[in-house]
């Protein structure tokens, strides 16, 4: 990795007028007064804030967007044509979390370094420029230590610390080298070092390790018949707000649009939720999953089990959005923990 | 036109009101860019607020309204014989809509109320369904043109008819409205059948559940979440009350 720092308003510079930036920007705030962020389009930097907490949604969409066409088909007597359209304009994001940069390299395993490569997520991806940033301190609930989420060595373009008057800046690709060209960067000294280390040091003290998940695997499959799943899926509104806000969650559903002079149809693709209720609904009408416990279980299989028996790790980063959001109050931490408990009895 | 060897049905279709305000009939109408189109696929025999032809001669009944009077009742089922498909448009004809906030009112009271000294003849608003077996029911105060149009579709090509099974919450996420109850306002989507792009949310006044419940909605979950916010007993049961579309569910 190539180390540098920037005096912090040269980032302002950087800005990159010709295409689209996207930061976290406050949208309201809620009934407490905590302030409320989104990653949004922004002109300025000042309608930007790098110190934000956390977001209400995660980034995901720019890469997996909520609803997408994958293909148009025009009609022609007999026959069709069929137009897929991939092509998107460069985008820059600015001031990603770790967690949500990990978040990215488990999407890219999915949908980039796979048997199928999923096109429409890879362009998306390789036009983007990922500028990340250190967290000052750990967010409300996030539980990002305990799946080794808070620091991140790849995904990203730049990824910038704050150590005080400058950033300590990672260049994670050949395009953020050039870029840098633009503003004046400055080699790493031994202090340089020193500063980043003991900033990450003090981040890292003030995290609780909230709950242990390397043996979830084995504890989810002896706790399938639990009371816990009840517990929790009686709760469960089936509204599926957990996997919109999600940075990882990426199962959708495909449906077929047939324009009104039947001339032409399009295949849209539509992100969907494990938790809603025809999810597991097949043709003829069998529900696999008719109760809400199952379906929320399933859930944190695939987050906890499922993904870790395919690519070694879970899909979970630990970011908390769905437990903040949910309703229900339903937090992956206690029902983690309920689960746990379960073993112990 | 045929394709890939599928005939093409041009359906005839009638369209009736009820008790209603017209707007979903309006609905009908409105979209431009595919009126057209739209008027094409299908032979409309009778529409009296956008056509002059009238016949008896139909295969589908589109209704609108609830009803509320004694000679709608005769008329209905005089519609279901004829109809091999009917389908119910919209909160009032689906769920009785807001005309059944009468039903909690005394009906002379309310006669005198509206029409002074000069009563009608008037009985409890009832859903269609209340009344005839119902087919295909599009709920949603207007309709969606989108799903009448996916209803065109599904008559003409026999394409499946699906409306969203979910709640409100998943489209309102999809356009990144933040949740009203963050800000501590009341809404419904939780327990409302999507489908209508959750417009209410985003603009601020929360869903009233004018498309009826979502499949099975988590009502005890709900119920709790609402009180334990703090929200008033009787604005919420107003709120549930507004579209008729709760009216079996008990608020313990
Ligand atoms: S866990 Fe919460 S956010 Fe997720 S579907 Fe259930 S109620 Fe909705
Ligand atoms: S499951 Fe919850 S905590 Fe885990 S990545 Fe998704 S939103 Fe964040
Ligand atoms: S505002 Fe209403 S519809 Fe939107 S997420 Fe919140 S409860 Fe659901
Ligand atoms: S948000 Fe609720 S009240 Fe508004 S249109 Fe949708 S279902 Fe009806």
């Amino acid at each position: 990795m190539l180390f540098k720092t920037i005096k912090k308003q040269d980032l302002f510079d950087l800005y990159f007028s010709d295409v689209q930036c996207i930061g976290p920007k406050k949208v309201g705030t809620n009934y407490k007064g905590k302030p409320i962020y989104q990653f949004l389009p922004f002109s300025s930097f000042d309608e930007i804030n790098l110190d934000y907490e956390t977001t209400e949604y995660s980034a995901k969409t720019y890469f997996l967007p909520y609803k997408e066409t994958l293909s148009s088909f025009q009609f022609k007597d007999d026959d069709w044509d069929q137009e897929i359209n991939y092509r998107t304009r460069p985008r820059v994001i600015i001031g990603l979390h770790p967690c949500d940069i990990n978040a990215l390299v488990k999407l890219d395993k999915v949908f980039e370094k796979t048997l199928f490569p999923n096109p429409y997520y890879i362009t998306r991806r390789q036009n983007t420029f990922v500028v990340g940033i250190d967290c000052k301190k750990s967010c409300d609930h996030g539980f990002c230590s305990s799946l080794g989420s808070y620091t991140v060595t790849h995904g990203f373009d730049l990824f910038l610390t704050d150590i005080g008057d400058r950033y300590f800046v990672k260049i994670g690709s050949d395009r953020a080298f050039n870029a840098l060209q633009k503003i004046e960067t400055r080699e790493i000294t031994k202090d340089d070092n020193e500063l980043y280390l003991q900033t990450r040091n003090k981040f890292e003290d003030g995290l609780e390790k909230t709950v242990r998940v390397e043996n979830l695997p084995n504890l989810l499959d002896i706790e399938f018949e639990s009371d816990v799943w009840k517990k929790w899926g009686d709760k469960c509104l089936s509204c599926g707000t957990c996997a919109m806000v999600c940075p990882t969650c990426y199962c959708y559903g495909v449906t077929e649009h047939i324009s009104m002079d039947f001339n032409k149809s399009d295949k849209i693709k539509q992100l969907y939720s494990c938790n809603l209720n025809d999810f597991a609904q097949v043709a003829g009408g069998h529900n696999f999953r008719p109760e809400p416990a199952t379906r929320l279980k399933y859930r944190y299989y695939h987050q906890h089990r499922g993904f870790v028996e395919s690519f070694g790790q879970p899909m979970c980063v630990g970011c908390n959005r769905c437990g903040r959001i949910c309703l229900a109050g339903i937090n992956p931490t206690d029902v983690i923990t309920d689960l746990q408990r379960e073993q112990k009895r | 036109m045929k394709y890939l060897g599928i005939e093409p049905q041009k359906p005839k279709i009638a369209i009736f009101d009820f008790t209603s305000c017209e707007g979903c009939e309006l609905q009908l109408i409105n979209k431009e860019e595919t009126l057209a189109d739209f008027l094409n696929a299908v032979e409309i025999v009778r529409f009296r607020e956008a056509s002059s032809s009238y016949s008896d001669d139909y295969d589908i009944a589109l209704i609108e309204g609830s009803v509320s009077r004694n000679d709608e009742v005769k008329r209905l089922e005089n519609i279901r014989k004829t109809a091999k498909i009917l389908v119910t448009l919209g909160s009032c004809a689906c769920f009785g809509g807001v005309n059944q906030l009468k039903n909690e009112f005394d009906l002379k009271s309310m006669n005198r109320e509206v029409y002074g000294n000069d009563p009608k003849e008037t009985i409890n608003v009832r859903p269609i369904k209340d009344i005839v077996p119902v087919d295909i029911e599009i709920p949603g105060c207007p309709v969606s043109k989108a799903e009448v149009e996916s209803l065109i579709c599904h008559l003409v090509w026999d394409s499946p008819f699906q409306i969203p099974v979910y709640s409100v919450c998943v489209e309102c996420k999809q356009r990144f409205t933040t949740c009203l109850f963050e800000k501590g306002q009341l809404c419904l989507g939780p327990i409302t059948r999507a489908g209508c792009n959750a417009p209410c949310p985003a603009g601020g006044s929360g869903c009233w559940g004018c498309r009826g419940p979502s499949v099975e909605a988590n009502y005890k979950s709900f119920f709790s979440i609402v009180k334990e916010k703090g929200f008033n007993d009787i604005e919420f049961r107003e709120r549930l009350n507004f579209f008729g579309a709760f009216g079996e569910v008990k608020i313990s």
